[in-house]
């Protein structure tokens, strides 16, 4: 598999959040703001590109010759919440610049599905380790986008008169929706 | 016998977690195309909740209060697995329809915001209850959903179709149609001014995650929690400080026309 069908397909085809519903909390719940969102999205990116690459060689040199592949969900979810902390420790100490930019996002990625989604569907897909790292960079960048663009639509909404049973989340659900529908367009690409 | 019943009822009525919470909404849009998937979905987070929730609350001594999120995490991952095997040996239909979303139930807030709520502080008998009323909730939820989306898109209910498939809108059962149904039943719940996450007062927290805490016990804000406890503790101190200096200047301000009149009067 080349690595510009690896990208189309899992940032816009099958977009993590508008068409595999991963990762909904913190794109309804942190996509108030432009700045906010894409530092939500470059935690995201981060930390699930550095997750898809430590599962793989947990899963086949770890799991799967021990013949406990079905501990992958305990195992993965475990990986996923060190990792979280590590990464943490590590801005904070090395990078605060970095840190004092992510570090309030970090905590709430432990517990965003679309990390733990894709490095199951990673290993569900058979991936080498190459294309885990691809798919997991590209499907964070799939996130990246989406909440962005959710966010400055969200900023411009600010100023509209919205129906008042529709102010607050029932109009950001409108807003993804239409989002969706824009990205089904990109359905025939691949 | 009187907290179980009440707690079945907060669960399914008083603070649903699909209609009045929020909670969980990645299975709420993913696996809800069909009555039946939502309703399996449903069925397989409660057996979870109920599990993880006895365990928990049986464990409630032990656990140190530092390790235990990472310690609920652990047993609520252990019962999805048994769950997942289960489900592979012997509904294997419903385990390839929810596919990837069953392992995920490991990061749905519900489970682990009713250990940190609940159970961690509570006996096993009423913590069982919670879970299960909490997991109908959610399983009557996700199952109305399912029934607006499959009856729309597909026009049948549990998969007795009744709408022939000229009148079919396909859309609705595609990935854009869960936002749009969960968006009309929100606005439906804000018109009829019924209790919701989403028109309830607060939530206005400068924080990332909107610092609404009453709606959000996930783990991940555990840490978020105290800082805006803290914050309100200090807005609360600051409100009386100033009031206090309001009540002090009010005093002075009389004092000294008190003091003003009587030099008047001396005159």
């Amino acid at each position: 598999m080349n690595i510009f069908v690896i990208m189309i397909s899992s940032m816009l085809v099958s977009n993590v959040v508008l068409s595999q519903f991963l990762g909904i909390c913190p794109f309804l719940g942190v996509s108030k703001k432009v700045e906010t969102a894409a530092g939500m999205g470059a935690a995201v990116t981060f930390v699930i590109t550095l997750a898809s690459a430590i599962t793989y060689p947990i899963y086949y040199f770890i799991l799967e010759p021990l013949d406990l592949a079905y501990l992958e969900t305990i195992a993965f979810i475990l990986i996923i919440a060190a990792l979280v902390q590590f990464v943490e420790m590590v801005l904070k100490k090395f990078m605060p610049p970095l840190y004092e930019s992510l570090g309030v996002f970090l905590p709430l990625i432990t517990t965003n599905c679309a990390v733990l989604g894709v490095a199951i569907n990673n290993i569900t897909n058979g991936c080498n380790f190459i294309e885990s790292v691809l798919t997991g960079l590209f499907t964070a960048l799939g996130f990246l986008v989406a909440i962005v663009i959710l966010a400055a639509i969200r900023e411009r909404i600010e100023y509209n008169d919205v129906p008042n049973s529709f102010k607050g989340t029932p109009i950001v659900l409108v807003t993804a929706s239409l989002m969706a529908i824009a990205f089904c367009g990109f359905a025939g690409l691949v | 016998m009187n907290t179980c019943v009440e707690r079945l009822k907060n669960g399914i009525i008083t603070e649903n977690p699909t209609f009045v919470m929020m909670l969980g909404m990645c299975p709420t849009l993913a696996v809800t195309s069909s009555a039946m998937n939502g309703l399996g979905m449903g069925l397989t987070t409660t057996a979870v909740l109920i599990l993880s929730n006895a365990f928990i609350s049986l464990l409630r001594k032990v656990i140190p209060d530092k390790v235990r999120i990472p310690a609920f995490i652990v047993v609520v991952a252990s019962f999805v697995t048994i769950i997942q095997l289960l489900l592979q040996a012997f509904i294997p239909a419903l385990n390839s329809a929810l596919g990837v979303y069953i392992p995920l139930i490991v990061v749905n807030c519900i489970i682990l915001g009713r250990a940190e709520a609940y159970a961690s502080k509570n006996p096993v008998i009423p913590s069982i209850f919670d879970g299960l009323g909490m997991g109908l909730g959610f399983t009557v939820g996700l199952t109305l959903i399912g029934i607006c989306r499959e009856v729309l898109g597909g026009g049948a209910i549990f998969g007795v179709q009744f709408i022939p498939e000229d009148f079919h809108i396909t859309f609705f059962v595609l990935a854009p149609g869960a936002f749009l149904v969960l968006a009309f039943l929100t606005a439906a719940q804000n018109k009829l001014k019924m209790p919701s996450a989403t028109n309830v007062a607060g939530g206005d927290s400068s924080m990332a995650c909107g610092g609404n805490c009453a709606q959000c016990t996930g783990a991940s804000c555990v840490a978020n929690k105290g800082i805006i406890e803290a914050e309100r503790v200090a807005a609360k101190a600051a409100k009386a400080q100033a009031a206090k200096e309001a009540a002090a200047k009010a005093k002075a301000a009389k004092e000294a026309a008190a003091a003003k009149a009587a030099e008047k009067k001396e005159d």
